[in-house]
């Protein structure tokens, strides 16, 4: 159980808080063997962070540890970290934890001559010694100077106790209260200078967050920003901002929008997965419904979904949905879709940010819809929610998290234009839009970008039916872009010019018919003519011959009989006839 | 210089109207834990007559009764009785204060 902290890396050797988050802000957590200081307000939460310290030293790393508060005694000590749910007593039963109180009353205590504080030393030296302790937080020893009028010994045994801390090896935790203008109220800074830690809670119209920051450590890099901090059920949680370079992995799947339309749209295939969607629409053009879409096919799919809703109550979003033909309420059932419904205003924006960190990080979803990130806007300031949603579209594009988000456009606001100015995060954007003519309003979508990905560029109406979004073509005619009413009318005008058509072209094909069945029978006619004269020729022809014979016949028997008479003029008549045949 | 008798009941004079009950915390032999306990015997000689004792606990050697009267300080002289208990934390060279401390003077 007990880990290794050193990082090669880093120079020192560090000791995990096992708190979330703190440890990725300090790159592997507080420095080993030295003390840190924690200051910070009333109320900041230091004493949490210092008990949570040994705590998860206790229970997370094999690492006992010792309490000595200054301020609380160890029954109230337990009993206010008991509702955090940490086993105090327990682990004191099991001596991984030991809580020494040291209580001092002004009135009670006079001051006659010199002295030192060797007596804490001991109580601290033995209260490590009995458990073997290698952690402990001083709560907060500031209170000291409170107690004790000689400052200046005092001071030289605040030394001469973070040195003997230093001695030991003991990763300490040392609180103390902010004081003005510096860090602490006794400045404490000037004696623990490995690493100092600042909390810090605020209320930026009428919102509280609490915030941390590392002011410095020694021999180490650190994350440098102030950090938002939430104290709930499980301790802190600190939230890294961003992350600080533009790294994440980026995946090459397509995931279905839900709606087979639209998958066309984002070139037949859909959003890519990991990316981050946004939709921005006036009031009532059906964000949520595509929102819901989304998440009702991602589920069909067998995928984890969180619905983030700061608008609807779960069963309200369930109900509604169902009116367009998406039950929700199955996938709820079968636990892969989870609705968190809050008001904005409940928390402040880094509340509901690290809420929203946990939740994803329990439920563990590959698809994240936040309806709508406008009403986050309540909680805080322009400037932070957008460096919110920043960080959370970071956070999930790190988880490879496939994020939808929808945003309200104000009527008067240019359309596209987001509210928070965050269409820049996105990688793709949908817009939805009323388009009102003919006396009608109606909705209309399109894709304003999606990078990395053919789109189409198309003006697409959209129908909310009982049985889900539907996308329809897009009629344009010459005063535009026709939609509702007027897209049916042209969708009729359109049959009707098709059936003209379809009847034209049936009559042209008649007449060709018939065209050519005339040509037909005239061609048979002039056949029969030819035929007709042919046989005639024939038989001129054929009797010619006929009588040709005959004459020769004629010739012969006239030969013979002539020849009989004068033999002599018999050749020349012959001769002179054959010349005549051969003419 | 003599060793301070640590732990075991010291009484100074055996009497029976011992009405205060003191206890020195001190660490180790020093040559503070010896400046303290000559003051206080002296201021308790001075004041007390023969009607106290003094108990002197060892930090070094019982490292676990600090807790009990909550010692932060050393050395720290405690008034276990008469009630209610005080504290004087210091060597003791201060008799002004001891005696505040111990409330046989009036504070200022």
């Amino acid at each position: 159980m007990a880990k290794k902290s050193k990082l090669p890396m880093d120079g020192i050797a560090k000791c995990p808080t096992g708190i979330q988050g703190l440890d990725e802000v300090t790159f592997g957590g507080l420095p080993r063997g030295r003390p840190t200081l924690v200051c910070g307000g009333a109320g900041c939460g230091k004493t949490l962070l210092g008990m949570e310290f040994l705590v998860r030293g206790a229970t997370q790393y094999d690492e006992p540890g010792v309490c000595v508060s200054f301020e609380e005694t160890a029954e109230e000590l337990a009993h206010n970290v008991e509702s955090l749910g940490f086993g105090v007593n327990a682990l004191i039963s099991q001596k991984k934890l030991a809580i020494d109180c040291v209580q001092i009353e002004r009135s009670m205590v006079e001051e006659a001559g010199e002295y030192d504080l060797e007596a804490l030393f001991v109580r601290l030296g033995q209260a490590v010694n009995s458990i073997g302790a290698k952690r402990v937080v001083l709560d907060s020893i500031e209170s000291l100077f409170a107690s004790l009028a000689n400052e200046a010994i005092l001071r030289s045994e605040l030394r001469r106790l973070f040195r003997w801390l230093k001695d030991r090896k003991l990763t300490a935790v040392v609180t103390g209260e902010r004081g003005e203008g510096r860090l602490t109220r006794h400045g404490l800074e000037e004696y623990i200078s490995d690493c100092v830690i600042l909390l810090d809670h605020r209320v930026t119209e009428t919102v509280f967050t609490r915030r941390l920051r590392v002011v410095k450590y020694r021999g180490s890099t650190h994350g440098t920003n102030e950090y938002p901090f939430l104290i709930d059920r499980d301790g802190i949680s600190v939230l890294p901002v961003t992350s600080i370079d533009l790294k994440h992995a980026v995946s090459d799947e397509r995931i279905s929008t839900g709606i087979p339309a639209l998958d066309c749209m984002l070139g037949g295939r859909g959003y890519f997965r990991g990316s981050s969607i946004l939709i921005s629409g006036t009031a009532g053009t059906g964000k949520t419904s595509v929102a819901a879409h989304f998440a009702d096919g991602a589920c069909a799919r067998g995928e984890r979904c969180i619905m983030f809703s700061f608008e609807e109550s779960a069963d309200q979003l369930t109900r509604n949905m169902r009116s367009i033909g998406i039950n929700l309420g199955r996938w709820v059932d079968k636990g892969l879709l989870l609705i968190h419904a809050a008001r904005p205003t409940t928390f402040g924006l880094e509340m509901h940010l690290v809420k929203m960190h946990k939740i994803i990080r329990d439920f563990d979803p590959s698809i994240v819809v936040v309806d709508p990130v406008t009403g986050l806007i309540d909680s805080g300031t322009q400037a932070e929610t957008r460096s919110m949603l920043l960080r959370l579209i970071d956070f999930l594009k790190e988880k490879q998290i496939t994020a939808l988000m929808t945003t309200l456009t104000g009527g008067a606001a240019a359309q596209e234009q987001t509210e928070v100015n965050i269409s820049s995060l996105v990688d793709t954007w949908l817009l939805l839009r009323d388009i009102e003519s003919g006396g009608e309003r109606n909705r209309g979508l399109y894709i304003l970008k999606s990078r990395g990905a053919a789109h189409s560029n198309q003006i697409r109406e959209f129908l909310l039916t009982d049985h889900g979004v539907e996308l329809r073509n897009v009629y344009l005619g010459e005063t535009g872009l026709l939609t509702g009413s007027a897209r049916v009318a042209q969708e009729a005008k359109d049959a009707s010019q098709a059936l003209l058509a379809e009847q034209e072209i049936e009559t042209r094909q008649c007449a060709l018919d018939r065209k050519r069945k005339a040509v037909e029978a005239q061609m048979a006619v002039l056949r029969l003519e030819l035929e007709t004269e042919a046989e005639q020729s024939r038989r001129l022809i054929a009797q010619g011959q006929i009588k040709l014979k005959k004459r020769e016949q004629d010739q012969d028997k006239m030969a013979k009989s002539r020849a009989v008479k004068e033999g002599t003029r018999a050749g020349n008549a012959r001769s002179a006839r054959a010349s005549e045949d051969r003419r | 210089m003599k060793k301070l008798a640590t732990r075991a009941v010291r009484k100074q004079k055996k009497s029976e109207k011992a009405t205060w009950e003191l206890r020195l915390y001190v660490a180790g032999q020093t040559a503070k834990s010896f400046q303290a306990f000559a003051n206080l015997k002296r201021i308790c000689e001075e004041h007390l007559g023969g009607r106290y004792q003094i108990e002197v606990v060892d930090l070094m050697k019982n490292p676990e009764l600090a807790k009990g009267d909550q010692i932060f300080a050393l050395p720290t002289l405690v008034r276990k009785l008469p009630e209610p208990v005080r504290k004087i934390i210091g060597d003791l060279s201060n008799t002004e204060r001891v005696l505040v401390g111990l409330d046989l003077r009036p504070r200022a």
